[in-house]
């Protein structure tokens, strides 16, 4: 493997505390299943997968209970066997606080397994398109937060062929440490999966970044693929730099290629996926088995044991928290995600589900909040100094704050990743990302309105039209009734002497023809 | 369990307002000391009379707008504001003019404009360049350097010069005051003298004017303290110090009689201070990089412009404020190329 593999770099980023050794010194614990697993329709970017299963119905650990029922949706099954006791609205893990629809299932303790498909051991006997769809029954999403479902991102026909597959294992985000502890626990997992999406990409190496912080997970890793004779699978060891784990960061810091802006990974041969990704999708394929379960890391001074766990999917934050060994007593806030990107959950009556990576409970020196109040921006550029997308985040905060959503625009918002670098140097403590998920948000009610202004305009004009079809069409069939009276009446009274006329006209037009017709020959003679 | 919850991210770094306020204060000291040093005590007096005014009337214009103004003067801005114009002053300006600059920098320049990060002009060097137009004889009465040593001038002359504006019994302005070298400069040139004989004065020291090389020296150390420290970055001063020094030795090497060699115009006035405290004004001042290259060196150029051919001996201020102007049209059109983007995507 080659030691000598360039490393690019990206502009801006921060040198972080990165809190891992709090959480990753211990091996992967198995935590109970809890009396009551809530699992939401919609743990995923795209269309809500659809339930069928009834309240009262008994389901088995990983039989189905929701299909995707989009192109862009993900399965959802069982955690484990029990009743379904309700389908309806619960509070759900999400920033604004919303609910939506959840299938809760009793637990019966027997934690049964349903009866799982066949095991594709000899994987590559397989068709790319019956391991994609092996991916998608599982249910299996980016499991670094994104969430985005899998076998669409794996679905590279139509484009460009794909050269490079990049596992993301920088984990840049300080305190969690679930792929750094899956690295070392299930490294044979994570080998075989990248083999695996290898296999149904196409992609002719593997890179997998991962940051200099986690040497034990790399060197896991590496043993793993020697063990494979993985030739073309290379561990790349980045520097310690949030957030070297942004998609588009990592894949510059292994390849020094920059994804387009408003671009995908594959237009430059690139596909990413998470480590995590990866073992679940080795699970799916060697094993049958879908994505019911998870690793957490619950971590901070606010919990008493930090470490990391393997959850299942619909078992309460708070259940998670008290079986790891609860919160300390100044715990301040429970953040689901990394302290740079992740939100803070409102409650901890919220289900985990299969992008929730961390619970950080943190308590309030951890997270002081703002010390004073905003102060006036003063224009001092820290923020564009730190920004890894490379915007001007003092003028895209100055536009959000006053509405002005073209130019907001016009400074490229959407190419913001939320990272929270600009917010975390400015000396003003000016929220910054909070302004741009406020304009973000703004932008996309605006699209939606005009899109259904849209829809409407369409519908009402499509009614015009029919209408005033309607209309000619009546008109047409009146017309037509009167002529043809009318063409009755003159047919009775012919006259015979108009008929002589338009005979003799039809002889004179005839002959012309008949000249004109020579005549165009006659230069071809 | 219930809890608060915030936006992302929740973290926040160090820095703070204050601490840069702070450390800008801190890295003029060296500077500071010197004048002093070379100026006496009017400098320290200045000083004084002008942080007051500037925090009295900091907390008046808060207070009439129903703020809170412990902690509007919690960011230590008007200190910074009131020091730098201080700095700026002859050291035996008549107290009500340094009253009425600084009182016009707060009031007029910075509150009116929406206060700290509103304001499209440096207060401090609008409120020079108000002084300048209103009393140009008082502002161009400067002491000749080591003024402790020559002129033996005590705490309470100063302060009884300062309050009175009259000189101490038995002496006159003309006996205890020069102009500036640069002022001196340029009249002696409009007068047709040659450099070499300018230089016999002695107002000269080795490289720029005496007493004034040094300030300059202590003023740039105290620059590069803040560059080391992150507080401001090389580009506005660099291109600044570097495009007056250019364009200068342009000149001198086309005649060297009547354009003094580049180092004059670094160490003899305002461009030291001038470029790592007053250009750097990151409210004012151009903030993408490839703006502050040009911002700076526009000023730097302005700079030897208006010294050579200019009515004013000094002219940092006049081309900061010019600048100042200039800023929002720079910035506009030196756009970094974001991540991603293609050179021709949108120019
Ligand atoms: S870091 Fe804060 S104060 Fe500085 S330019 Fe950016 S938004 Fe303004
Ligand atoms: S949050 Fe957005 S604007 Fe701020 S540093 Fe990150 S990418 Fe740049």
């Amino acid at each position: 493997m080659s030691e000598s593999r360039t490393i690019w770099s990206f502009n801006g980023g921060l040198h972080l505390d990165d809190h891992k050794s709090e959480s990753n010194g211990r091996p992967i614990v198995d935590l109970p299943i809890p009396a009551i697993l809530t699992v939401p329709l919609q743990q995923h970017i795209g269309q809500s997968a659809e339930p069928i299963v009834q309240v009262g119905d008994g389901v088995k650990k990983g039989q189905m209970i929701a299909r995707a029922i989009d192109f862009v949706s993900a399965a959802v099954h069982a955690p484990t066997s029990g009743t379904v006791t309700a389908i309806e609205h619960r509070p759900i893990p999400h920033p604004s606080g919303l609910s939506d629809t959840c299938i809760v299932i009793t637990a019966d303790g027997e934690d049964r397994w349903d009866e799982l498909p066949e095991p594709m051991t000899d994987y590559t006997s397989y068709s790319t398109a019956d391991l994609r769809e092996r991916i998608r029954w599982a249910g299996i999403v980016g499991m670094g937060g994104a969430a985005f479902p899998t076998a669409v991102k794996v679905n590279t026909s139509g484009q460009r062929p794909i050269d490079t597959l990049i596992i993301n294992a920088a984990e840049c985000e300080p305190y969690i440490t679930c792929d750094d502890r899956l690295m070392r626990d299930q490294s044979a997992d994570i080998v075989d999966g990248i083999a695996i999406l290898q296999h149904i990409t196409g992609a002719r190496e593997c890179l997998i970044g991962i940051e200099d912080n986690k040497p034990e997970a790399a060197q896991a890793l590496r043993a793993a693929i020697a063990e494979r004779g993985a030739a073309n699978i290379d561990v790349v060891v980045v520097p310690t730099l949030y957030p070297s784990g942004g998609e588009k960061q990592l894949i510059q810091l292994l390849t020094g290629q920059e994804v387009p802006s408003q671009g995908l990974p594959s237009s430059i041969g690139v596909l990413c996926q998470n480590v995590a990704t990866s073992a679940a999708v080795a699970d799916a394929v060697l094993r049958g088995r879908p994505l019911i379960s998870r690793i957490v890391t619950v971590t901070g001074r606010g919990a008493q044991n930090p470490g990391n766990y393997r959850v299942a999917i619909g078992t309460p934050a708070a259940f998670v928290v008290e079986q790891s060994g609860g919160y300390s007593s100044d715990v301040d806030r429970l953040i689901l995600g990394g302290p740079m990107m992740g939100f803070a959950l409102h409650s901890d009556e919220v289900p985990v589900t299969k992008a929730a990576n961390c619970l950080l409970a943190a308590a309030k020196a951890e997270v002081p909040g703002p010390r004073d109040a905003a102060r006036p921006c003063i224009r001092c550029g820290e923020c564009a100094r730190v920004c890894p997308a490379q915007l001007l985040p003092q003028q895209l905060y100055w536009y959000a704050r006053s509405r002005d959503l073209d130019k907001v625009q016009d400074y490229h918002l959407f190419d913001c990743i939320e990272c929270g670098c600009c917010a975390y140097v400015c000396p003003s403590h000016i929220p910054l990302v909070h302004y741009y998920r406020f304009a973000k948000t703004e932008i996309w009610t605006q699209e939606r309105d005009r899109e259904r202004s849209d829809i409407a305009r369409r519908r009402h004009e499509a009614r015009q039209a029919r209408l005033e079809r309607l209309e000619q069409e009546r008109k047409a069939r009146l017309r037509q009734k009167k002529e043809a009276l009318e063409k009755k009446s003159t047919d009775a009274k012919d006259d015979p002497k108009k008929a002589a006329i338009a005979a003799a006209m039809k002889r004179v037009a005839d002959k012309k023809a008949a000249q004109s017709a020579t005549a165009e020959q006659t230069p071809e003679e | 369990m219930l809890f608060e919850t915030r936006s992302s991210p929740h973290f926040s770094g160090p820095q703070s307002v204050t601490k840069v306020m702070g450390m800008v204060l801190l890295a003029l000291i060296p500077g500071t000391a010197a004048l002093f040093w070379y100026f006496g005590w009017g400098v320290l007096i200045n000083i004084a009379i002008a942080i007051t005014t500037a925090v009295v009337a900091e907390a008046a214009v808060v207070g009439l707008r129903r703020r809170d103004i412990g902690y509007a003067l919690g960011d230590l801005s008007a200190v910074v504001t009131a020091w730098l114009l201080a700095l700026a002053l002859p050291p035996l300006l008549p107290w009500w003019q340094t009253v009425m600059g600084t009182a016009f920098a707060i009031v007029i320049v910075k509150q009116l404009f929406g206060g700290l990060g509103y304001n499209p002009f440096n207060p401090a060097m609008a409120g020079y360049v108000l002084l300048l137009v209103s009393f140009p004889v008082t502002m161009t009465r400067w002491l000749p350097p080591d003024v402790i040593s020559s002129q033996g001038l005590s705490l309470a002359d100063s302060l009884h010069i300062i309050w009175s504006n009259s000189p101490p019994a038995g002496q006159t302005w003309d006996a205890l005051t020069s102009a500036t070298p640069l002022d001196q400069m340029r009249t002696q040139l409009s007068q047709n003298q040659m450099i070499s004989e300018i230089r016999e004065s002695p107002l000269w020291g080795d490289f720029g004017g005496r007493g004034w090389e040094w300030v300059g020296n202590w003023f740039l150390l105290g620059g590069l303290f803040l560059l080391w420290r992150g507080v401001i970055n090389w580009r506005i001063p660099v291109s600044m110090l570097a495009s007056l020094a250019l364009v200068a030795g342009v000149f001198w090497a086309i005649d060297s009689q009547t354009h003094p060699f580049p180092a004059f115009h670094l160490f003899s006035g305002g461009a030291m201070l001038g470029a790592f405290f007053i250009a750097t004004d990151p409210v004012t001042a151009s903030t993408t990089p490839r703006g502050q290259l040009i911002y700076g060196a526009l000023i730097g150029l302005f700079v030897f412009i208006i010294r050579t051919w200019g009515g004013y001996p000094d002219a940092v201020a006049f081309s900061v404020l010019l600048m100042n102007m200039a800023a929002p049209t720079i910035d506009y059109y030196t756009q970094p190329r974001i991540f991603g983007q293609r050179d021709d995507d949108d120019a």
